[in-house]
């Protein structure tokens, strides 16, 4: 059988006819073609494909497209506005937060999650809210100061 | 992982749910248990029957001297709210310790206890509370006492065509005392294992753990060992004593059974003084 | 080192960065071509089994199938070849059983391919591969190496008797090392396990093969860390289709860690596959399936001895390890456990007799091959335990006796190299130097008193030293040649100026996560005095790179930077021609400095940027010179580099359950000049957590039976970022005396030094506590530590 879905990713609506069992991920990898989201286990544990489902870090390769029927999504193609980057990805750049990239889209989705809820986290809470998103190349650590400096940044601008 | 194909269908309240499953759907709640599963093929499904968002299981509340937890809550909804913080500490500690933050925001209490997978954390801690586990199925509702609940791996009371709807916690008085202590397995993050107590103030203790063996359990010698008396090294001693008779103690990868046995009085321990 | 414009030796922000924050990275799985098809595998679900019948008519049957190929299909394709050649001890050549293409007769391994489907979507490939039914006989397995060389054993191939794929040796002669042990005031000895680990790139791996027939051409876009060296080794050893009709791609590359440097069967098959089809055609491992797949690294078992004098002088050095090399021979899996791990057995210490004995064993288990720092590891942790536990036998201080054993300083130009026992001179060192640092940066002392504070109040805090080498800047062709590779180990850097004086750079040197993007233009924007910006970096592509060798063994700055540095030269010496005409002086009159090329002596001068306009608009041009300005080198090093460092960690011990916590982690690492601090200590934090993951988390486990027991994320244990502290960081630069930027390469230094560190400081907790523990079995899980503690000789 197929499902009709309507979603908004990133702003834009969109319609579709998919099958029950295509995952979020898919639907936003294959069908959308918005790469960035990416697949880097099978056990909903690496976090490389979290994305925004209404405004909360979802692992989008453990939900299925028709569950997301409805909702509004954020990718990490949608952080950027009008041209000017997210605060955690210029934060990700500025602390060498990233090494091959490949974790970074969920690693920055999750962190932005993280500081919807908690703008000035510790470092202990930083580290606790992405122990759902592994990276094999930069040790954390630099992340873990990309999301201290975004934070501050947010923090800057908001006074400003 | 490419599940194998499956109907769907979106359930717009629970009398329709309940409808579905009987026609042979699966619930599926936030997913996070059942999706890995059929990912891997390991589950395969003909129908999932969809209940996220539906209204009726959303929600927390006091009501008629009860905690209501609506089992499409999630773990972050549990931890983050005001009523069980002040109430059931322990059962926000608890849900902010499931996975990690994203599959917080999606796990539900209610898909838990009916996954009932032998590290999960809420068994322990709905025992300890004396919960009760509401349920709806084709005959109507029911009650479900979280001892009854829990019957062996994977298994639990739960009828082929029932959904658990709300989580009941009898409101505890206001000088009750929570702990949970969780030893993490530490790749997948469930419980090696888990010991959730409420002690009240006339000295009931009540003990629950999971991870320990194939379901969450109450440990009753334990908590005879200790009920009514001050807590103490010589009355946490009688408990540690008294603990786990019967029980059979779980070896894995992560914790061999006598590792496991161990682990299971040292958290009982650190939960027991937590509350003293 | 010297710089024009300031750009070597600044921490330079990462100019890839932009396309990976944003989403725009272009992995291979993100790529879909007009008319892809899309790949599954049947795999055998057994660790040894006879293949009866595989049935795949219902699947053929189903929808989307479009074909189905099955080891018969492939029979005639040969297998993937392994790169290194090692020698038996009586000087036959190792045994090189076929690693086909699928396999027909048996599995070997849990996961090995025995079918592969294609369909029009993912969804009917899965599918049909579950329609297909293969008829197992189950053969018993062996899964231990120093098991399967018993009489008895299972045999893994059966033209391979006692699985042994070679036996080896080096050093000095081992009636000497006997007798010098014998001799010997003390002798701490250590049988242990170099545990097997999971690489665990998060880019899982992925191909998409295409053919055009109109031009006979292929395209392979491949999650590889060395494109050139795929192509050579899948057109002349497997396929035997001609190179030139042959482009191979590693788009961006989602880290690699060694698991990606090796040819893997699916390349060779989807590429075959998608000339018979006539269709693209794209598969991508699942993360179950990268598990089983994916090479392993380590897996060494060893007993060792290392005599000393009664004053704490190291004797001699006696190494057995048999190397567990998997069901089938990688790429480079034979040179991992001789050339890569022997060699470094003499460490930084003085030690005068040195013998190490391995034996290469066929199992039924994932081939093992290069993991990050690939045999190093494996050296420095034999080292650096020993080493730890006979200060603890003796009552020594683990750093004095470290001190006493140090190869005095040299820096390979006034001194010579240090010539070891074990075939490698090593360049440039100062090993007292790196202690010294990190031990101050510790707080050494205070931290031994902290130490006593706290075991009487009960805690047990341990510090663990570990001080490595690693030889890197792979390698002089010449000399791996002797040792058996049958390939170069050359780089090649081709560097385009423009007319308009911007600069193409094209490496054979691939980047997936190293940020040569941004290295490599900081030492071309620095040796040319142009801007950043005007320099691009290209890499990864066979078509627009010459050639190459790739990236792997810390290598891409020390010999690919070299190649590029060459060809600046070049380009140098010919502007200076262009230049002199233009100013009407001699050539050897000339010097380029800060982007002008002046007249020595006077302030006549002409900008880099007019030189390559007149170099490819040439009217006013000197008669014999050609036009242009484009060079290309190939970088041969002289010799390998040898990095090393000091890597020191605390740890406190939980007493009643066992658990291990990381309190602080001190590293100094001298990898020679550095270009980018930043990115050096980006690689560093990298491969510390990485090593300190084999300490305490990571370990493949088997059971009798082949199969993997923790073959997925929720029981392989990754170190994730709540488990660390903030590491702190120190470099000391000895330059290498023989590369043109005197770099030693930093990407497996981390890895390297800091196992042994972590696994020391539990120990020397464990002592604290008066548990003489010798040895706990990595990962040191809390149940092993606590196992540990309960022991009665504890």
């Amino acid at each position: 059988m197929s499902v009709k879905i309507r979603v908004k990713v990133n702003g834009a609506e969109y319609s579709h006819e998919v099958e029950p069992r295509l995952l979020l991920v898919y639907y936003l990898r294959d069908v959308l073609r918005l790469t960035g989201t990416h697949v880097g286990c099978d056990t909903s544990s690496c976090g490389a494909c979290a994305i925004h489902l209404n405004g909360k870090a979802t692992k989008s390769c453990t939900i299925l497209a028709v569950q997301a029927n409805g909702c509004e999504i954020a990718t990490i193609e949608g952080m950027a506005r009008n041209g000017e980057l997210h605060p955690l990805q210029q934060a990700f750049n500025e602390c060498h937060g990233l090494q091959c990239g490949f974790c970074t889209p969920g690693m920055i989705m999750t962190a932005a999650d993280l500081l919807q809820r908690n703008p000035e986290p510790s470092e202990g809470e930083i580290r606790y809210a992405l122990e759902g998103n592994f990276c094999r190349c930069t040790g954390y650590q630099n992340i873990i100061k990309s999301v201290q400096y975004a934070a501050n940044k947010i923090k800057e601008e908001v006074i400003v | 992982m490419i599940p194998a194909a499956f109907d769907y269908e979106k359930a717009g309240t629970i009398d329709e749910a309940v409808a579905a499953l009987s026609g042979g759907g699966k619930i599926l709640a936030g997913g996070h248990s059942l999706i890995p599963a059929i990912k891997f093929r390991l589950s395969q499904p003909d129908k999932l029957v969809d209940i996220t968002g539906l209204a009726a299981l959303k929600g927390i509340k006091e009501e008629d001297s009860e905690i209501v937890i609506g089992a499409g809550c999630t773990h972050a909804d549990i931890a983050a709210d005001k009523l069980i913080n002040s109430k059931l500490p322990f059962f926000a500690r608890g849900a902010g310790m499931i996975g990690d933050l994203q599959v917080r925001n999606h796990g539900t209490i209610g898909g838990s206890l009916a996954h009932a997978d032998p590290g999960a954390d809420w068994p322990a801690l709905v025992l300890a509370a004396d919960a009760a586990i509401e349920v709806q199925g084709s005959e109507g509702k029911r009650r479900i006492n979280a001892t009854d609940f829990f019957t062996g791996l994977f298994s639990t009371a739960l009828q082929e065509n029932e959904i658990i709807t709300a989580i009941r916690i009898p409101v505890p008085a206001a000088d009750t005392k929570t702990s949970y202590q969780k030893f993490v397995q530490p790749a997948s993050r469930f419980a090696i294992v888990g010991c959730a107590v409420m002690r009240f103030a006339d000295g009931k203790t009540n003990i629950a753990f999971t991870g320990v063996s194939d379901n969450g359990f109450r440990d009753s010698s334990a908590e005879k060992a200790l009920s009514g008396k001050a807590i103490n090294d010589a009355t946490i001693a009688e408990a540690v004593n008294a603990a786990l008779q019967d029980v059979r103690i779980s070896g894995d990868h992560f914790a061999s059974e006598a590792y496991r046995k161990h682990m299971a009085l040292v958290y009982m321990k650190k939960a027991l003084l937590a509350v003293a | 080192m010297s710089t024009t414009n300031g750009l070597i030796g600044k921490s330079v922000k990462r100019v890839e960065d932009k396309r990976f924050t944003t989403g725009r990275g272009n992995y291979t799985d993100d790529i879909i071509l007009p008319h892809q098809t899309y790949a599954s595998f049947v795999r055998s679900p057994y660790g040894h089994a006879k293949i009866i019948s595989i049935d795949t008519r219902a699947a053929k049957a189903m929808p989307g199938v479009i074909a189905i190929f099955t080891g018969a299909d492939v029979a005639d394709v040969n297998g993937v070849p392994c790169g290194w050649q090692v020698n038996f001890k009586n000087g036959d050549i190792m045994k090189e059983p076929k690693h086909p293409l699928l396999v027909a007769d048996k599995a070997r391994h849990t996961g090995d391919a025995v079918a592969l489907v294609i369909a029009e979507s993912k969804e009917e490939a899965a599918d049909a591969v579950q329609a297909i039914n293969v008829e197992y006989e189950e053969l018993p397995c062996v899964v231990d190496a120093s098991k399967a060389v018993q009489n008895g054993a299972p045999l893994v191939h059966d033209d391979v008797p006692g699985n042994t794929c070679f036996d080896w040796t080096l050093g000095n002669p081992i009636a000497e090392v006997d007798e010098a042990i014998n001799n010997s005031a003390h002798v701490t000895t250590l049988e242990f396990v170099n545990q097997r680990l999971v690489p665990n790139a998060i880019e899982p791996r992925s191909y998409n093969s295409s053919y055009d027939s109109a031009y006979d051409r292929y395209v392979l876009y491949t999650s590889t860390q060395n494109p050139h060296l795929i192509r050579l080794l899948m057109c002349a050893f497997v396929l035997g289709i001609p190179e030139h009709k042959v482009r191979v791609v590693g788009p961006d590359v989602g880290g690699g860690f060694g698991s990606k440097i090796f040819h893997y069967t699916e390349e060779a098959l989807l590429t075959w596959a998608t000339k018979k089809i006539g269709r693209p055609v794209k598969w991508t491992s699942e993360r179950s399936e990268s598990f089983l797949l994916d090479a392993h690294g380590r897996d060494h078992v060893t007993k060792a001895d290392m005599g000393f004098d009664d004053e704490g002088n190291i004797t001699a050095l006696r190494v057995k390890t048999f190397a567990n090399l998997g069901a089938y021979l990688s790429t480079f899996a034979s040179c991992v456990p001789t050339y890569l791990h022997g060699t470094l057995l003499q460490g930084l210490y003085k030690t005068p007799k040195i013998n190490v004995d391995v034996t290469g064993v066929f199992t039924n288990t994932t081939a093992v091959d290069a993991y990050r720092g690939a045999g190093r590891p494996e050296a420095t942790y034999l080292l650096e335990r020993l080493v730890d536990l006979a200060a603890h036998e003796m009552n020594m201080d683990p750093a004095e006796l470290r001190f006493k054993n140090f190869i005095p300083p040299f820096d390979g130009v006034k001194q010579p190299g240090y010539q070891t026992q074990v075939a490698l001179q090593y360049d440039s060192g100062n090993y007292e130097g790196v202690l010294k640092t990190g031990l101050e940066m510790l707080g050494y002392e205070n931290f031994r008193n902290e130490q006593k504070e706290a075991a009487k109040n009960g805690n047990l805090l341990g510090v663990g030293i570990s001080t490595y080498i690693e030889a890197c800047g792979i390698a002089p062709s010449a000399v791996v040649g002797a040792l058996g590779a049958r390939a170069g180990l050359f780089e090649v850097g081709q560097v385009r100026v423009q007319p308009t004086g911007k600069v193409s750079v094209y490496t054979g040197s691939h980047s997936h996560g190293q940020g040569h993007e941004t290295t490599f233009a900081q030492v071309v924007a620095d040796k040319l005095g142009i801007a950043m910006e005007d320099v691009e970096i290209s890499h990864g592509d066979t078509e627009s790179v010459a050639f190459g060798m790739g990236t792997y063994g810390s290598r891409s700055l020390a010999v690919g930077g070299s190649a590029i540095v060459k060809s600046i030269d070049k380009i140098i010496e010919k502007g200076k021609k262009i230049a002199a005409h233009k100013l009407e002086a001699s050539a050897d009159d000339m010097e380029f400095a800060d982007g002008k090329f002046t007249v020595k002596g006077t302030d006549k001068s002409v900008s880099f940027g007019d030189v390559a306009l007149t170099a490819y608009v040439p009217h006013v041009y000197p008669k014999d010179l050609e036009p242009g300005l484009d060079f290309s080198s190939f970088y041969d090093p002289a010799n390998f580099t040898y990095p090393f460092g000091c890597h020191i960690a605390v740890v406190e011990v939980n007493k009643e359950t066992g658990k291990v916590v990381l309190k602080r982690f001190v590293a100094v690492d001298d990898v020679g000049n550095i270009i980018n601090p930043m990115i050096v200590e980006g690689q560093i934090h990298g491969g510390i957590v990485q090593g300190v993951g084999q300490a305490l988390f990571e370990g493949a486990e088997y059971d009798d039976n082949g199969q993997l027991t923790n073959g997925s994320y929720m029981d392989y244990c990754m170190p994730r970022a709540d488990d660390f502290p903030m590491i702190e960081t120190a470099t000391q630069v000895t330059p290498c005396p023989h590369n043109p930027l005197g770099v030693k390469g930093a990407g497996e230094a981390g890895t390297i030094g800091s196992t042994p560190a972590v696994v020391n400081a539990v120990i020397d907790a464990l002592w604290s506590g008066g548990h003489k523990v010798k040895d706990i079995r990595m990962p040191l899980t809390s149940e092993r530590v606590w196992t540990a503690m309960q022991s009665p000789n504890s």
